[in-house]
């Protein structure tokens, strides 16, 4: 395991153990003061260095407080001394586990064996993966079938592939793509799960197979850059896929079709007319600065009127769904937390949006499912950007 | 103890599964497999024993299907030993009758206490497997448990499912073949990293059997998927007209007021 | 005795004939029918002489009656059966595919050198000939086979043959074992019935029952919400049992309960057969699948296919 030689959160337990406390942090609290799950925790963010320190890692290991972290990167991007807590240290922490014998949560365990055995985290069949495109009404590059050079490789993912929910998005962003002229193309049934969740989940070994996979398959193909909606997979790519010496140009579709914004401009004809509010996710707002992109696209659609929540851009709440926080809800829950989107859609709701505009595929079903607990149905709609997009251009499936 | 642990490949239901070209048989080039379930409980249990009694689990399987990944799983889980049994034909699994004997040549030399195996397989269409293993191995065998327990001098107590959630509580003397429906907690998860690792330093003993295998006397004439029998009416539409239709049935049928 | 007899191998589970009893008995008259033979019900166990009369749809009711015999264990059965089935001489053996036939069947068929057929659905008599339909891979492929040597050991799935309604006049044949029989190594201690407390399913009106599809433990609360709004119960199928998502009290199907309620939702079951054995007689059901091959579908009134975390909360919605 070279990797982990190079990872912060397992020096800094390798330091541990040698008896060296030489460690940078302060133990000034701000990480699990803005943990929006450190109120549950048993250990939250700095009572893991202080737990660590004082040789009790076998308490940490076997918390359940280990599996309530859901990635959202705010203690990271508080932390004074630059400590990376998040994308190194959680992580580093639950390989840990599972290397002991630590059994993860059962939710996620079957997550992890589907990405393993189905190579996506639905545990669907691969040969489903252009399941999406069946009732796609523009043309279809696949690049497993057809290879051939092309400027854009989109990396579709696992929820825009499987989900029906997403599906509707991923059909429209392909209409979007041909409607600005892209040459275009996917992997077809040989896309395999990117992994930037796994890597967050602690399952290393996963993780390291699926790069050592995908940079074989990547490096078959001829592109210009990589593009895709799933903004885990777009950072991890960015992020730690280099790591790993497999780096490729990577953009999420936010800063892509911002860039082409010219183009986009004139095809946004079609007023959509709502009050509308960004949540930013936390993988390309907090971890990557993707802050204006996304509102530049809301704001260049005609009749959207952008509101902002009180918490945004580097303050936003995070939905909950990182981190493997995806399939950590019934843990979660049980250990005393509560599902972040909950408090997120009544925030927006707050702010008298009536449209909450997201960016990340994991986001459409978690804030759906919260706007019926929240007491929100119809009256506050969860629409991908892309959806909103496509409404102006006169492309959309889904009108609401 | 020493406990043999015999686990075999099944399609993978979740994958299509397509007939061949003889009509008779699913076709193997097209199927997916992974661990035959029961099996994998098989191997939970296995690994609960050793863990609460010591002991050396020797894992056994027929060289078929994808089944090295299932192989160094189960080395990366805590398997001792792996014994693998060369098989020649790729287009057709082994039928329970011709695993049997085979398995039961490679077990023999193993010499264990108790053997355990999956109770049953759903693709299992000539017999069952882990009864016939049994018969071959001249042991005494008990089928269907969900649970076993380390018992007196020299046996298992072992928990035998009836129907109404009942379980009779059974003791067992050593050797045993035990089919193993559930083990006493669901097969746990073992890190990628460790399978990898599994995958360098595990050596696969390669047995060879000279089993004599019975001849079928089962002709399978065809395979198909059912023809859905239509019974059912099918609803379609948003999901709110779907929920209004079920409701108003509902209240047709007397079910909600 | 006749070589065209069909040969049952009955079942009694706590002091009652199991219902897989009288469903092999309905299939054995109507394949005695076409044999010409006679049906020939079999009964071990020791004091049970007591269920002859509702075994009497058979023509012959041979009981054996032995100590050895008090509660199930596989060798002594298969001792009983292997001597009485090679003096029978019957075409078939019609077994349950329950836990004592899975564990006696395969064995017999061995030791006989017969062939053996597991999962069964349907058989038919052709001349010499049986041909059978068996459902493997949880009832997704089915199986067309014929097998012509006698007799032929079959492993029926419960449901597959309409039980008897029939009592007619067996002659029961009470006889001591055909072998000597002793305590082997597998013994019985005792049987460990389900802690009482937990809801009786088999009691209920409306049973909301989850299968894979629910995915996540999370998610079960669609389900009970919908169960509570149609003052029903939950209900599961084995790998939701296996998962600890409800104890085993809930599980429908082999070895779990089998349940008739006024009205069945199976949600995200896919209905293999040991699911459906448990639950195909309830009197209306309703099955959400995402698959529209699934099993469940062919025993359903009313299917949809759609994730069931759509529909049931959307349902419960409707009824509120």
């Amino acid at each position: 395991m070279t990797t982990l030689q190079t990872d912060p959160g397992m020096e800094f337990l390798a330091q541990r153990v040698d008896g060296d406390p030489a460690f940078g942090c302060i133990q000034c609290g701000t990480c699990a003061a803005s943990c929006p799950l450190g109120a549950a925790m048993e250990y939250p963010p700095r009572q893991l260095i202080l737990q660590a320190r004082s040789g009790n890692l076998d308490k940490i290991l076997s918390s359940p407080s280990l599996w309530m972290c859901v990635g959202c990167h705010t203690c990271s991007s508080r932390c004074p001394r630059g400590i990376e807590l998040a994308d190194d240290l959680w992580p580093a922490l639950r390989d840990r586990a599972m290397q002991e014998g630590i059994q993860p949560p059962a939710e996620l365990q079957e997550t992890f064996q589907n990405i393993f055995k189905y190579g996506n985290s639905l545990g669907e069949s691969a040969r489903k993966r252009l399941d999406w495109a069946k009732e796609l009404d523009v043309p279809l590059r696949d690049l497993s079938k057809e290879p051939t050079a092309v400027e854009v490789l989109w990396l579709v993912c696992d929820y825009p592939s499987y989900y029906p929910r997403n599906q509707v998005v991923t059909r429209d962003f392909a209409r979007i793509l041909t409607a600005l002229g892209v040459r275009w193309g996917v992997l077809g049934n040989k896309e395999k799960a990117v992994g930037d969740c796994d890597r967050l989940f602690g399952e290393e070994g996963l993780f390291e197979m699926l790069v050592e996979n995908n940079k074989k398959l990547f490096d078959k193909h001829q592109f210009e850059k990589i593009v895709t909606l799933d903004t885990h997979s777009y950072r991890a790519l960015e992020h730690f896929y280099p790591r790993y010496g497999a780096e490729y140009p990577v953009e999420h579709y936010t800063t892509f079709l911002a860039d082409r914004l010219d183009l986009l401009k004139p095809l946004l004809t079609k007023p959509v007319k709502a009050t509308v509010t960004y949540h930013d996710n936390c993988c390309i707002g907090r971890r990557a600065g993707i802050f204006d992109q996304p509102r530049m696209l809301l704001e260049a659609i005609p009749g959207v009127k952008l509101v902002e929540m009180a918490r945004n851009r580097e303050n936003a709440l995070c939905c909950g769904g990182g981190g493997g926080g995806m399939w950590l809800d019934g843990h979660i829950v049980e250990h005393g937390g509560q599902r972040l989107s909950d408090q997120r859609v009544r925030q927006a709701a707050e702010v008298g949006a009536e449209v909450l505009a997201v960016s990340c595929p994991l986001e459409l079903s978690r804030f759906e499912d919260s706007t019926k607990v929240a007491g929100l149905e119809n009256k506050l709609l969860v629409r991908d950007i892309i959806e909103l997009l496509a409404e102006s251009m006169d492309l959309g499936e889904k009108e609401k | 103890m020493n406990i043999a642990v015999v686990v075999r490949q099944v399609p993978d239901l979740v994958e299509p599964l397509e007939i061949d070209a003889s009509g008779a048989a699913l076709d193997v080039d097209e199927v997916e497999f992974l661990i035959n379930e029961t099996d994998d409980h098989a191997l939970e249990q296995a690994l609960l024993l050793k863990e609460s009694g010591g002991g050396s689990i020797t894992v056994v399987a027929i060289d078929f299907g994808q089944v090295d990944d299932v192989l160094y799983t189960a080395a990366a889980k805590g398997a001792d030993r792996i014994v693998k049994i060369p098989y020649d034909d790729d287009d057709r699994p082994p039928r329970p009758a011709e695993a049997a004997a085979m398995i039961a040549e490679a077990v023999k030399d193993i010499d264990a206490e108790l053997v355990l195996v999956g109770s049953s397989a759903h693709d299992e269409l000539e017999g069952v497997l882990a009864p016939l293993l049994a018969l071959k191995l001249e042991l005494p065998y008990l089928g269907v448990i969900r649970g076993v327990k380390p018992g007196e001098g020299g046996s298992v107590t072992a928990f035998k499912e009836f129907p109404g959630a009942a379980m009779a509580q059974m003791n067992v003397k050593l050797p045993a073949v035990l089919g193993i429906l559930a083990a006493d907690q669901p097969p746990r998860y073992v890190p990628v990293s460790r399978i990898r690792a599994a995958m360098k330093s595990t050596e696969f003993e390669e047995k060879e059997t000279a089993a004599a295998v019975p001849e079928p006397n089962v002709t399978v004439l065809r395979m198909h998927h059912p023809e859905p029998s239509g019974r059912a009416e099918m609803l379609t539409g948003s999901e709110d007209e779907v929920a209004a239709r079920l409701a108003e049935i509902l209240k047709e049928k007397g079910v909600v007021q | 005795m006749s070589a065209q007899d069909i040969l049952v191998l009955a079942e009694v589970n706590q002091d009652a004939v199991a219902d897989i009893t009288f469903e092999l008995l309905g299939g054995a008259r109507e394949l005695a029918g076409a044999t010409g033979g006679q049906v020939v019900a079999v009964l071990l166990g020791h004091d049970v002489a007591k269920h002859a009369e509702s075994l009497s749809a058979a023509d012959r009711l041979i009981v054996i009656d032995d100590e050895q015999l008090a509660d199930f264990s596989p060798a002594p059965y298969l001792a009983v059966l292997e001597s009485l089935v090679g003096s029978e001489g019957p075409r078939a053996v019609l077994a349950g595919s329950t836990t004592i036939g899975l564990d006696v069947a395969p064995m017999l068929g061995a030791k006989l050198n017969a062939p053996v057929v597991n999962a069964c659905q349907q058989v038919a008599v052709e001349g010499d000939l049986l041909k059978i339909t068996a459902a493997i891979c949880g009832g997704k492929v089915l199986a067309e086979v014929e097998v012509s040597a006698s007799p032929a050991v079959l492993l029926i799935l419960p449901g597959s043959f309409r039980p008897t309604e029939e009592t007619g006049a067996a002659t029961v044949e009470s006889r001591p074992s055909p072998v000597e029989l002793h305590r082997g190594a597998v013994t019985f201690e005792k049987m460990i019935l389900p802690a009482p407390g937990d809801v009786d399913i088999t009691q209920q009106d409306v049973l909301v029952a989850v299968g894979r599809g629910i995915q996540q433990e999370d998610n079960m609360k669609v389900a009970e919400e919908l169960a509570a709004v149609l003052g029903g119960e939950l209900a599961a199928s084995r790998p939701i049992i296996d998962q600890g998502w409800l104890p085993t009290t809930r599980q429908v199907g082999k070895s779990g309960m089998i349940v008739k309620p006024k009205c069945f939702i199976a949600l995200g079951v896919s209905g293999a057969p040991e699911h459906v054995e448990g639950m195909k007689d309830s009197e209306l059901i309703i099955a959400v699948n995402t698959d529209p091959g699934a099993p469940i579908f062919d025993v359903a009134d009313y299917g949809v296919v759609a994730d069931l975390l759509d529909v049931a909360p959307a349902l419960t919605e409707a009824i509120k």
